[in-house]
């Protein structure tokens, strides 16, 4: 039996083979529920190049309102983390699929059988927004040990010695925060939006997706236009929940998930 | 020299990146200026001028008697601070370096409110904004501190999430930090947070063990045998047990919330939960199996939270410190008694230490020294409603 590939080099090889940024939409499991995410995720995935895959926490502390709420939702409906990474497994056919998830939940069953159930779902990497690159020194070795690609976060407020470090001990891709904030504001991109996505690149060997405050195509495109890819959640939540049934959020998802991809493509 | 940011395996900065520049940056302030003459100096005055410290030790004789307490009940009486509570200690001290750090904006989380009204207070005598979120829940059973907040100057910002209890409240505030961080200061209530907290909250409240120890000296020429403090997040206990953790022959009690009761809902942290990270430390947790954090139950605000500052992880784990806990009945009933026999209106808090000094009475060793760490005129609405007191005719 060949060897299989870890999760760091199954993201290297999408980033390497796009020739494009990548659009990474960001699914939350269970929400609206659970059969309707893992659809969503379904439809996404086939615009999508990485999907990011969320495990509803009772206290996130790097999400605004709108992941917050759905997350909420997901876990009043008993939504637990095995579910959501058997949403992933299912996904096995599809694009990688990225799971963040706060740290607590990692640690609850012990992270190295997290992380073992997760490489078994086929997931490439896991993002954990509460787990700065100091504090993630274990949890690093047994990813790796897993094939699990343990993706860093960077920020506004991240100086250039702490992107010298995230840079060093990447995997995968960096999750690049574009605003100062949590998820769901609004960017705007200006000048210090691009002298930090330079600043990040030049720090970091491996490729940076853009997120925070992405909501429209045409802001997809001015981030693909500086950024290896850009991730929209907080977005991709508001239109599910104004969506008067199931079906119209299933084809809400479809109509985004095809004008990302579109705008990426341009 | 340098912060504390670890107690045993407990504590460690578990937050997002954006904040870390700002913890770093605290860190430094901290260190810059902690054993600093003129940052001493503004604090010590404001202590003693401003708060009223040194507080008094005072014992209480009737309760001694009533509860056959061996070698004399004392009580270290933080209710007497300015505001009303141990927790103006700790806001003084980070409103200061706030000024000196260049933050424009002060927020804070608040449960009882306690927190709440000192921070607000500290930040109109500095001249800084300052916003307060504080759960919906305990925005109404503690509405005197919110109306004393306003009346102060802070703006009382609601929380709706989870429970709308001290747990939300402190997860809206770190959001908002997050948001905010580069003029903002978070003033963190209790011995909890991401380093550089805990530490720095525990050496501003550290005050009231200092005091306490010289005091006993004073007045019975020995330590006391026994040191029993509120144990929420942890504050006025670590301060008090700070004075005391290297005699060894003091035993030290922290009381959590028992609230119903231990097969009940409750806030006994340390007594039932397990190690995980909330607010940015590791320490103990009340959680489900998949890391949930679990709603806390208590009749008291303050002290009514899932989780526990990470030095009292790790007192716990090395058996310096034991922990107990009070169910709401036990507190409100010592509350009762206070009043009745001390004319000491004690916080809702606070009367969780009562009720464990009275129901192990037999067991203590004397003479037995509690933190009396702060006032129940917050609690005059709620206790009396439990209590059948109204001001009808």
């Amino acid at each position: 039996m060949p060897v299989p590939e870890s999760g760091a080099d199954r993201l290297a090889k999408v980033f390497a083979d796009a020739g494009r940024p990548l659009f990474v939409p960001y699914v939350m499991g269970g929400y609206p529920t659970l059969e309707a995410s893992a659809r969503h995720a379904a439809i996404l995935a086939e615009h999508a190049d990485i999907i990011e895959l969320g495990v509803p926490f009772s206290d996130p502390l790097a999400d605004g309102p709108t992941i917050q709420a759905a997350g909420q939702l997901a876990l009043d409906q008993g939504t637990r983390p095995s579910d959501v990474l058997a949403i992933a497994a299912g996904l096995k056919d599809g694009p990688p699929v990225v799971v963040m998830t706060y740290f607590n939940t990692v640690i609850a069953h012990g992270a190295a059988e997290f992380l073992g159930q997760a490489a078994d779902a086929g997931v490439a990497g896991i993002i954990i927004p509460d787990l700065p690159v100091d504090e993630a020194g274990d949890i690093r070795d047994l990813a790796r040990a897993a094939g699990v690609a343990l993706i860093a976060l960077a920020a506004p407020t991240t100086d250039d010695a702490r992107m010298q470090a995230i840079g060093e001990q990447a995997e995968g891709f960096v999750y690049l925060v574009a605003v100062t904030g949590v998820t769901g504001g609004e960017m705007t991109m200006d000048d210090r939006l691009r002298a930090l996505v330079d600043r990040a690149r030049r720090h970091i060997p491996v490729p940076v997706v853009v997120g925070f405050g992405v909501r429209t195509p045409d802001q997809a495109r001015q981030i693909g236009e500086i950024a290896d890819g850009v991730v929209i959640a907080s977005e991709i939540i508001r239109r599910i929940g104004d969506a008067p049934d199931p079906a119209a959020a299933d084809a809400v998802v479809a109509e985004f998930g095809t004008g990302i991809a579109g705008a990426l493509r341009a | 020299m340098s912060v504390t940011m670890r107690f045993g395996p407990y504590g460690g900065r578990y937050v997002p990146e954006t904040v870390i520049g700002a913890l770093d940056e605290l860190t430094e302030a901290y260190e810059r200026y902690r054993d600093d003459p003129d940052f001493r100096s503004e604090l010590g005055v404001l202590l003693g001028h401003y708060v009223g410290r040194p507080t008094p030790m005072y014992r209480a004789r009737r309760l001694e008697e009533a509860w056959g307490i061996p070698g004399g009940l004392w009580f270290k009486r933080e209710d007497l601070c300015h505001t009303g509570a141990h927790k103006i200690n700790n806001a003084l001290g980070q409103v200061l370096l706030a000024k000196r750090m260049g933050k424009e904006r002060i927020i804070a989380e608040t449960g009882a409110g306690q927190h709440g009204v000192a921070t607000a207070t500290a930040s109109a005598l500095v001249g800084l904004g300052c916003r307060v979120y504080m759960g919906r829940t305990d925005m109404q059973r503690q509405r005197l501190n919110v109306i004393r907040m306003r009346m102060l100057g802070a703006e009382v910002f609601p929380v709706d999430a989870g429970s709308g209890t001290l747990k939300d409240a402190t997860s809206e505030a770190i959001r908002d930090w997050v948001t905010n961080v580069e003029h903002t200061h978070y003033i963190i209530g209790s011995a909890v947070g991401p380093a550089p907290y805990p530490e720095i909250v525990a050496d501003f409240q550290s005050v009231i063990g200092i005091e306490s120890r010289e005091q006993m000296l004073t007045e019975t020429g020995d330590l006391p045998g026994t040191v029993v403090a509120c144990v929420g997040g942890g504050s006025n206990a670590i301060g008090i047990f700070r004075g005391f953790l290297d005699d060894a022959d003091v035993r030290l009690v922290g009381v959590e919330a028992g609230g119903e009761g231990l097969s009940g809902k409750h806030g006994a942290s340390l007594a039932l939960g397990s190690p995980g990270v909330l607010h940015g430390s590791y320490s103990y947790l009340l959680q489900d199996p998949d890391g949930q954090v679990a709603e806390a139950h208590s009749v008291s605000a303050g002290l009514d939270y899932p989780g526990v500052g990470p030095e009292h992880s790790h007192l716990r784990d090395l058996g310096r410190v034991t922990y107990s806990n009070a169910t709401d009945e036990d507190a409100l009933s010592a509350f009762l008694e206070c009043c009745r026999l001390e004319g000491i209106i004690p916080a809702l808090e606070t009367s969780h230490a009562l009720s464990y000094v009275r129901d192990s009475a037999g067991d203590l060793t004397g003479p037995v020294l509690v933190c009396m760490s702060g006032r129940g005129d917050k609690d005059v609405d709620q206790a009396g409603e439990a209590l059948g007191i109204d001001a009808s005719a």
